[in-house]
């Protein structure tokens, strides 16, 4: 994987100054059955298209922020700090 | 020696003398000379033994491409002489030929083996008996093969680099094409890098002795500002980027807009004996003569399908070597005939080369109608074929181009290309130097363009570019397409030199099912050796589409993949990116002759000498430890302890200032993540400890939950501006309190407080608590006042009998305690109930928190194991990971940690075993390296068990 990542704070880098947090998934809100906890730990929906997903600039200003990417291009169609 | 005389393009400096050795034997050579170049002048026609049958093997493309001249430098394998520049002192040997290059007793698999040695030789052979296997592997590892590495490597002197860089346009390929490409879209204010494999850019042009036009063209490089990699070597095309190993360093080049400018790789013929010494592609012998003015033989025999041969033909003898045939697999044509008729020298139209005989190196070629007929043999030294060229697409396709087979110029040719990429020169079949020389312009102008920068000019030249190369295209080259073997079959016909592939063994192939060009290139090995289909990609399909059948379009050619360029594994590794880190007392470490070893990225103290001395001294005096490394976080803010509430599974929200908590850290799965202490320094702040190696993870795991959750609070990393030791045994207290006004005593600073105090002048935080088991203090203070605060409690302390002491005691200590450590007794599966610390666990808390629910789920369920101490008394130490037994025998557990105790005369450990042998008293079984132990379990510290000397 190789492409460039902007960060929100601080602009273009690549993707090797980044961690990857993995798709933006929903919490459980509240007595999940033990079936749901699971889903939520273990099982990703990986999706070939679109996926939010959450990056660290773990080599710059260690921020958390939600990317949009296609997983096929690996193009990045927006960056966001959560609100 | 076969020097020339100057040539207008030669490399060398003949004012300096350079002497190597090859196989012990010393070789001059001029700077500027390859080892190959200097090799070949002195003389040596063998440079290698090829991989399967040991055959001699010479230089052919002396351009990096085949695998004939590969030797050993200075001990390390896998380089090309041809390539390799000679410099002063080089050790150089060959590589698989025993007991020597020219005595190879090996060679037996070529005369006895041919017809026993298919593909699949050894998977059918060496099958039975099962048993043996090792001793074939042995045995064939020692036969077939590129060199051996050493088993020990010296201490590496140099370093490898990574190197970033970001580029409008990145042109690979520096002949004149790539040149041209560059100066383009320089001069439209691109970006622009410019990356040529060569010793310097120039490409074909230097091979042609035309060096005036390309240090021109080079000038207006540099003067357009484009940025020249010379030396480099693309390996791969990675989304964007392009990796280019030039001597040490790695670069990443990402450019926005790419040209590939890659020309073509000269193609040999597949003929009986086409891999004998002096069988060379008419680029080789012309680089051979052209840069390193050295003759490449007297006489020469040539066989072409194309113009490339007649002029090399015609070049060779401007060089005074000796022409006395000239095979042209075309029925007619051909610009340079008539001048080589005219020159006396016979042309065959219509006959291609069958045979090259000789002992040693080629003494005879033998010249027949590609038909059948007639054989002319002629004696000869050199061979020269030119069987066509295929263009250099590999990095286009790994970049998503598609090709096609292109029935006129028999290969496959580009067809299309993604958005951003250019393709100019011989590698878009833009052959002849004007038309490389137009549509490198064109594919610069086009980058430039796509990014927006243009000019009425530029805009008004590329309609100009692109009729003038429909221009230059339109009349077709005139080239042959060679017959997939020449001649009747005889002897070996080398489809791959580098693993050794006969066109016989492709046809085994397929008769065996192999069928396809993938599944072939498997079995086979072809493609798969230093070359990567260079030499034999074409050849293969031609084999492959003769015997099955098909169209050469049908059997398609195989997937192109990194690297295209063999490359050591040093400079893909690089520079470890993470430098070491060294807290600020660890120049007290080093003067107190530690044992210094990494621990996580740190370098850490693992003992002054005396382990258990020094753990000892901590139960019946003092020591101290330097926990520089220790996580720290300070979580601040009106929600700071909600948050810390929502993080750990105990309760944090309700600590009282200045008091101090132990907390897991556990996943949403139950899992144990992390553990440290959380100290309230005042009501909206608290200090938050990590282990030592989880500092990294826990910080973003904290962050990552922030930014989820929000919040009224901030998160300070402060693991690196405070340093920390800790200060523990039964004389700690005296100790503290000579250096601090402090009141220290019991009543006043009890267990689990901490205090804000001067330490020898310095502001500290001394947190009281106590991993190792003694009444401890944890002091906290700016790392830039480590030394000063050590060297007062080392004075302080040395009329008590403090001594430092390292990880390796306090792991000791810590294990008398049955304080775990995390990542050491636990893994990602353990949860705190397994690891008897159920106790940390409130779910009676209101709060939602990470892990409630699955931790809601274990706390229902008896673990099936669980985390326990352990005794053994027969003076053993168990190994860490070492099994431990169930009644019957059956591995149910393993030990995660053991000590021999100093202060209890026994060796302690802790081990998971299963949940129901996890009681005081209970006998376990322990299997060590083929010892049994026997062991007592117990689950109370095995020292100051209810605690009162801690709390003392």
């Amino acid at each position: 994987m190789s492409f460039v990542l902007t960060c929100p704070n601080c602009g273009s880098r690549e993707v090797t100054d980044f961690g990857f947090g993995g798709e933006v998934s929903v919490r459980p809100k509240s007595e999940p059955s033990f079936r749901e906890l699971n889903t939520y730990n273990y099982f990703r929906t990986n999706v070939a298209g679109v996926q939010r997903e959450w990056w660290f600039h773990r080599s710059g200003c260690r921020a958390w922020f939600i990317a949009e990417r296609d997983t096929r291009t690996n193009e990045v169609l927006s960056v966001s700090l959560p609100t | 020696m076969s020097r020339l005389p100057k040539q207008a393009g030669e490399r060398i400096d003949r004012g300096k003398q350079i002497t190597f050795t090859f196989d012990g034997k010393k070789v001059k050579a001029f700077e500027g000379d390859t080892i190959g170049s200097a090799l070949y002048a002195a003389g040596r026609r063998t440079f290698s033994r090829s991989f399967k049958y040991h055959r001699r093997r010479g230089l052919m493309c002396v351009a990096g491409q085949c695998p004939n001249c590969i030797c050993a430098f200075d001990g390390a394998p896998g380089a090309r002489a041809c390539t390799e520049p000679a410099r002063e002192g080089i050790t150089v040997t060959h590589v698989n030929a025993s007991p020597s290059l020219e005595f190879d007793v090996m060679r037996a698999t070529d005369i006895l083996g041919g017809p026993f040695t298919p593909p699949g030789f050894y998977y059918k052979t060496f099958i039975r008996p099962r048993k043996l296997w090792p001793l074939y592997e042995k045995l064939l590892r020692h036969a077939a093969g590129l060199g051996v590495l050493r088993k020990e490597q010296p201490e590496r002197e140099w370093r490898t680099e990574y190197r970033r860089r970001h580029a409008d346009v990145l042109v690979t390929g520096g002949g004149l094409a790539g040149l041209h490409a560059a100066i383009a879209s320089a001069s439209l204010g691109a970006d622009t890098v410019l990356v040529d494999e060569g010793p310097a850019p120039g490409g074909q042009q230097l091979a042609a002795g035309a060096p005036e036009r390309i240090e021109a063209l080079v000038q207006r490089a540099r003067e357009a500002g484009v940025e020249l990699i010379a030396g480099g070597s693309a390996l791969g095309y990675f989304d964007g980027l392009v990796a280019v190993w030039q001597g040490d360093t790695l670069h990443q080049i990402r450019a926005a807009q790419h040209v590939f400018a890659t020309g073509a790789i000269e193609q040999p013929l597949v003929f009986a004996g086409n891999d004998l010494p002096g069988v060379m592609l008419s680029g080789g012998a012309r680089r051979l003569a052209s840069m390193y003015a050295v003759s490449p033989g007297k006489r020469a025999v040539v066989a072409t399908t194309s113009d490339r041969g007649l002029d090399a033909a015609l070049a060779l003898r401007a060089v005074g070597v000796q022409v006395v045939a000239v095979a042209d697999l075309r029925p007619d044509g051909g610009a340079a005939s008539a001048e080589l008729r005219s020159a006396g020298v016979p042309v065959f139209n219509g006959h291609t080369l069958v045979e090259a005989r000789g002992r040693k190196a080629v003494e005879e070629a033998v010249i027949a109608p590609v038909a059948g007929g007639d054989e002319h043999p002629f004696e000869c030294d050199l061979v020269i074929v030119s069987g066509g060229t295929i263009p250099a697409t590999s990095l286009l396709l790994q970049a998503g181009a598609l090709s096609r087979y292109d029935e006129h110029r028999g290969h496959f040719a580009l067809t299309e290309l993604p958005a951003g990429l250019h393709a100019a020169g011989e590698v878009a079949g833009d052959d002849s130097d004007a038309a490389a020389a137009a549509s490198g312009e064109a594919a610069g102008i086009a980058a430039a363009h796509a990014l927006g920068r243009q000019t009425a000019d530029s805009q008004a030249r590329a309609v100009e570019l692109a009729s003038r190369l429909g221009e230059l295209r339109s009349p077709a080259p005139s080239v042959a397409v060679p017959p997939p073997v020449s001649g009747d079959g005889r002897g070996k016909c080398f489809a791959c030199l580098c693993e050794d592939v006969t066109s016989k063994d492709v046809k085994l192939a397929i008769d065996e099912g192999y069928d396809s060009i993938e599944l072939s290139k498997r079995y086979t090995t072809v493609t798969m050796g230093p070359c990567q289909g260079r030499m034999c990609q074409l050849p293969a399909v031609r084999l492959m589409a003769h015997n099955t059948g098909t169209s050469l379009g049908d059997v398609g050619v195989t997937t192109a993949r990194p690297p295209w360029v063999s490359v050591p594994m040093g400079i893909l590794g690089g520079r470890p990116v993470e430098p070491a880190k060294r807290s600020s007392i660890h120049s007290r470490h080093r003067a107190l002759n530690a044992t210094v070893k990494w621990a996580g990225d740190w370098r850490r103290a693992y003992d002054y000498g005396d382990p258990e001395g020094e753990a000892l001294a901590v139960n019946t005096a003092a020591g101290i430890i330097d926990v520089s490394t220790l996580g720290k976080l300070i979580v601040r803010g009106g929600d700071a302890g909600e948050f810390l509430d929502r993080l750990y599974p105990n309760r944090l929200s309700n600590l009282a200032p200045g008091r101090i908590r132990y907390g897991v850290i556990s996943s949403d799965a139950g899992r144990i993540v992390d553990d440290g202490t959380i100290c309230r320094i005042d009501e909206e702040t608290f200090y938050v400890t990590t282990t030592s190696s989880g500092a990294g993870a826990v910080e973003e795991w904290f962050s990552w939950w922030l930014a989820t959750w929000g919040g009224e609070l901030t998160l300070t990393d402060v693991t690196q501006g405070l340093g920390a030791v800790n200060l523990a045994g039964p004389k700690a207290r005296e100790i503290l309190s000579a250096v601090t006004d402090l009141d220290c005593s019991a009543d006043a600073f009890t267990y689990l407080d901490a205090k804000q105090a001067r330490v020898a002048g310095v502001q500290c935080l001394i947190m009281r608590i106590g991993f190792v088991g003694e009444v401890g203090y944890e002091i906290h203070f700016p790392a830039a006042q480590g030394e000063h605060v050590w060297d007062a409690l080392i004075a302080a302390g040395t009329p008590h009998g403090l001594r430092p002491f390292g990880l390796e005691p306090q792991r000791i200590l810590r294990l008398q305690k049955l304080h775990i450590i995390v990542g050491q007794d636990t893994d990602s599966e353990s949860t705190p109930y397994g690891a008897a610390m159920s106790w940390i666990v409130k779910l009676d808390k209101q709060q939602d928190f990470i892990g409630k629910w699955a931790l809601q789920h274990y706390a229902d369920q008896t673990p099936a194991t669980a985390l326990v101490g352990f005794s053994l008394h027969n003076g053993r130490v168990p190994t860490e990971g070492a099994v431990v037994l169930d009644e019957r025998g059956s591995p149910a557990g393993q030990v995660t940690s053991a000590r021999r105790s100093p202060v209890l005369g026994k060796t302690i450990g802790m081990a998971w075993v299963p949940a129901a042998l996890a009681h005081d008293g209970a006998r376990i079984t322990i299997s060590d390296e083929g010892a049994q132990l026997d062991a007592e379990i117990q689950t109370a510290p095995f020292y100051d068990p209810d605690g009162k000397v801690l709390r003392g």
